[in-house]
């Protein structure tokens, strides 16, 4: 990659704990990684200006307490503002029975308690070239 | 100079120690270094040399006085136990009567009240998505709703924890229902549980509904409300908790907890208030982790600086003003999403450590809390987890029983000299105030909240099912608590009908009041009690307050 990757880290809904959102973002920043990082309760409208703002590869969202229930509102959003390419994480409690909806609507990947930070740097590696190599396809076309 | 019995024992001691040290250490190879989460190094043995019966009368004493380490109470749990007050919010108005009254019925003893996450952020119902509502704790936005949530629920019997952050919206609805019940404001008894805003913007635990500022003088005016009309309400509860849960370590915890402590008593007493008129209503609330000894430690010497700080830096005389009055849940972040039946051994263990702390009342997780609500059969084992060790395990029976164990006093001494530590960084920065504003708060906690997952990711704290012993079969399927979306909706479309429906004139009226009030120096809290008793909302509330007050910013640090 000719810069690094950029991630933006961060919370929507309601809930404001965020002792999971402020360790992944420090694990991806010290692995070299460009890290925008927010406090909670952010807009999803907000995220996707950010996002589009600082041009990131990937969101990465964590929920902790159902917040993820409304993913699929942020998944929208940033399709109608012209970031499909934008790959999405979700990381904290997710049930398992709601995780095929979030997975289909969108989202690439999904984190529980107990992934490694390594798992989580890996995945976004990937996701990011995965991100770079769709918007390259997207100007082309 | 003669050999005393005492001496002849300290010098045989200490051979029979050395002997003991080179026995082990010939045999156990090269021994692994233990240190505990607050950063105290745990050694294999603690004997009469690391604490000894000569300190009992000054590090210990009796139960009920100074300097309380052996508890607040000449009774302790023997005369009462303590409070089983279980925290439940969850979905409708109703949804949480039914489950409230399914725990009276079980033996809880106390009610609790979390609020929808929609509420935490300060709006009602009909701003927020759908989906999200009622998921975390129950919509309550009018003082309607109050009184169908606590709908044959007797308020004048019972005692209520309202998890109700400033500008203390349903403590304001309770009164509400007591005053439409007849119930008089003196028979109304609990604790304001999340009157703590300073853990809110120090561990961005849950919202910053007004600014710092804003919220520090609605806190004073509330206590002085409360300690004028509601004289058996705790208006002050200090949360522990939220900067445990956000990474800080027990000692850490405790050491914030007892600076913000200071804090407040400082700005009530600025505002003229006496400490012993105000102390004696000063309670906290705790995380009880799993790190066993170490909780029991922090609780046992966060107990005897308690009393030294009321007496010493406050004067008060009232041994009330003393004693340090806790609230124990057990620890969400130690609770696991795998293998979750687990859950309930953690639970237990924690349990243990909260009642052995000396505890006043106490909140345990349900097995599937890591996930969601916890649904109704796990709220029930959660309170038959307290009953069997009250019952069948018969942890009431003694006081303080780990009282005089070398080990725990030892622990409780070096505990105590880790907690004085962060008090020092904070009363060096000005207060806990000062401290958060400039973010050493924030950063403490960041700092060990990293070097703890880091302790679990390179496998230096094990962690069931998660670092070690993973399990091949898949983890059994939890079901997870979702509220029903027809209900949640009937209660948005009702809520609307409401405004639409109240005297548009009164509330206008009532948010003028607030608002004046809010720019004087009239009592605040004050005029949000009479703007709830008519019907203004949870959310009209917050939004005249947020802008008069100002609108709160998260304390961040990179």
């Amino acid at each position: 990659m000719s810069y690094p990757e950029r991630v933006l880290v961060t919370k929507i809904g309601f809930d404001g704990h965020d002792r999971g959102s402020r360790v992944v973002a420090a694990y991806l920043r010290d692995a070299g990684m460009e890290v925008i990082y927010t406090p909670p309760w952010q807009e999803v409208a907000a995220v996707v200006k950010l996002a589009m703002q600082e041009d990131v590869d990937v969101v990465g969202v964590s929920s902790l307490a159902t917040d993820h229930l409304i993913m699929p509102d942020l998944i929208a959003a940033l399709r109608e503002a012209g970031l499909g390419h934008v790959r999405l994480i979700v990381g904290g409690i997710v049930p398992r029975n709601e995780q095929p909806e979030l997975l289909s609507a969108g989202v690439s990947a999904i984190f529980s308690p107990g992934a490694t930070s390594e798992e989580i740097v890996n995945t976004v590696r990937t996701l990011a070239v995965e991100a770079r190599a769709a918007r390259e396809d997207a100007e082309v076309v | 100079m003669p050999k005393t019995a005492s001496n002849t024992n300290a010098a045989s001691l200490e051979k029979m120690q050395a002997g003991w040290k080179v026995r082990y250490d010939g045999e156990i190879g090269r021994d692994r270094t233990v240190v505990n989460r607050s950063g105290i190094e745990v050694r294999p043995l603690y004997t009469p040399l690391d604490w000894s019966d000569s300190r009992y009368v000054e590090d210990l004493g009796m139960p009920g006085e100074l300097p309380y380490t052996r508890g607040i109470y000449n009774t302790m749990h023997r005369g009462r136990t303590w409070t089983q007050r279980q925290l439940i919010g969850l979905g409708t108005p109703q949804d949480y009567n039914k489950r409230v009254r399914m725990l009276l019925q079980q033996g809880a003893s106390a009610i609790s009240l979390l609020p929808c996450n929609s509420g935490f952020r300060g709006i009602d119902c009909d701003e927020s998505p759908v989906p999200l509502l009622g998921t975390c704790g129950t919509v309550i936005n009018t003082v309607d709703h109050m009184d169908a949530a606590l709908d044959g629920v007797p308020i004048d019997e019972i005692s209520t924890a309202m998890n109700d952050p400033t500008p203390f919206t349903l403590f304001a609805f309770l009164l509400g229902v007591a005053k439409r019940r007849g119930v008089p404001f003196d028979k109304i008894t609990g604790t304001a549980n999340q009157s703590d805003y300073i853990s809110h913007f120090v561990a961005n635990h849950m919202f910053y509904r007004l600014s710092q500022p804003g919220a520090r003088r609605v806190f004073v005016d509330h206590v002085k409300f409360c300690r004028e009309h509601v004289p058996n309400w705790n208006p002050v509860s200090v949360v522990g908790q939220h900067m445990q849960q956000a990474g800080a370590t027990p000692a850490e915890t405790m050491g914030l907890t007892l600076s913000t402590a200071i804090q407040y008593a400082d700005d009530c007493i600025e505002a003229g208030m006496d400490p012993d008129r105000i102390l004696p209503r000063f309670t906290y609330f705790f995380d009880i982790s799993i790190s066993f000894f170490e909780e029991v430690a922090k609780f046992r010497a966060g107990r005897r600086i308690w009393a030294r700080i009321a007496r010493e830096r406050y004067g008060a005389k009232d041994p009330r003003s003393w004693r340090f009055k806790f609230h124990g849940q057990t620890s969400g972040v130690d609770l696991t999403q795998q293998q979750p039946l687990n859950n309930i051994a953690r639970v237990t263990a924690q349990a243990i450590a909260g009642i052995f702390g000396g505890l006043q009342s106490m909140h345990t997780d349900g097995f599937d809390e890591a996930m969601a609500c916890p649904t109704e059969d796990a709220a029930r084992i959660a309170v038959a987890t307290q009953n069997i060790l009250r019952e069948e395990a018969h942890l009431c029976d003694v006081i303080d029983p780990l009282g005089g164990s070398y080990y725990v006093e030892s622990l409780t001494n070096e505990m105590e000299e880790k907690i004085l530590k962060v008090m020092d960084v904070i009363e060096d920065a000005g207060g806990m105030y000062k401290a958060s504003d400039a973010g050493i708060v924030q950063r403490m906690i960041g700092k060990s909240a990293l070097e703890y997952q880091n302790r679990i990711e390179t496998g230096a704290e094990g962690v069931v099912g998660v670092n070690c012993y993973k399990s091949e079969i898949e983890d059994r399927e939890v079901e997870t608590y979702r509220p029903n979306r027809k209900a949640m909706e009937a209660q948005v479309a009702a809520f609307k009908a409401f405004k639409a429906n109240r005297n548009q004139a009164a509330v206008d009226m009532a948010l003028n009041k607030l608002a004046r009030a809010a720019n004087g120096t009239e009592n605040v809290y004050e005029k949000v009690v009479e703007a709830a008793d008519i019907g203004v909302t949870h959310g009209e509330i917050i939004a005249c307050l947020r802008g008069e007050l100002g609108f709160g910013h998260p304390l961040m640090v990179a």
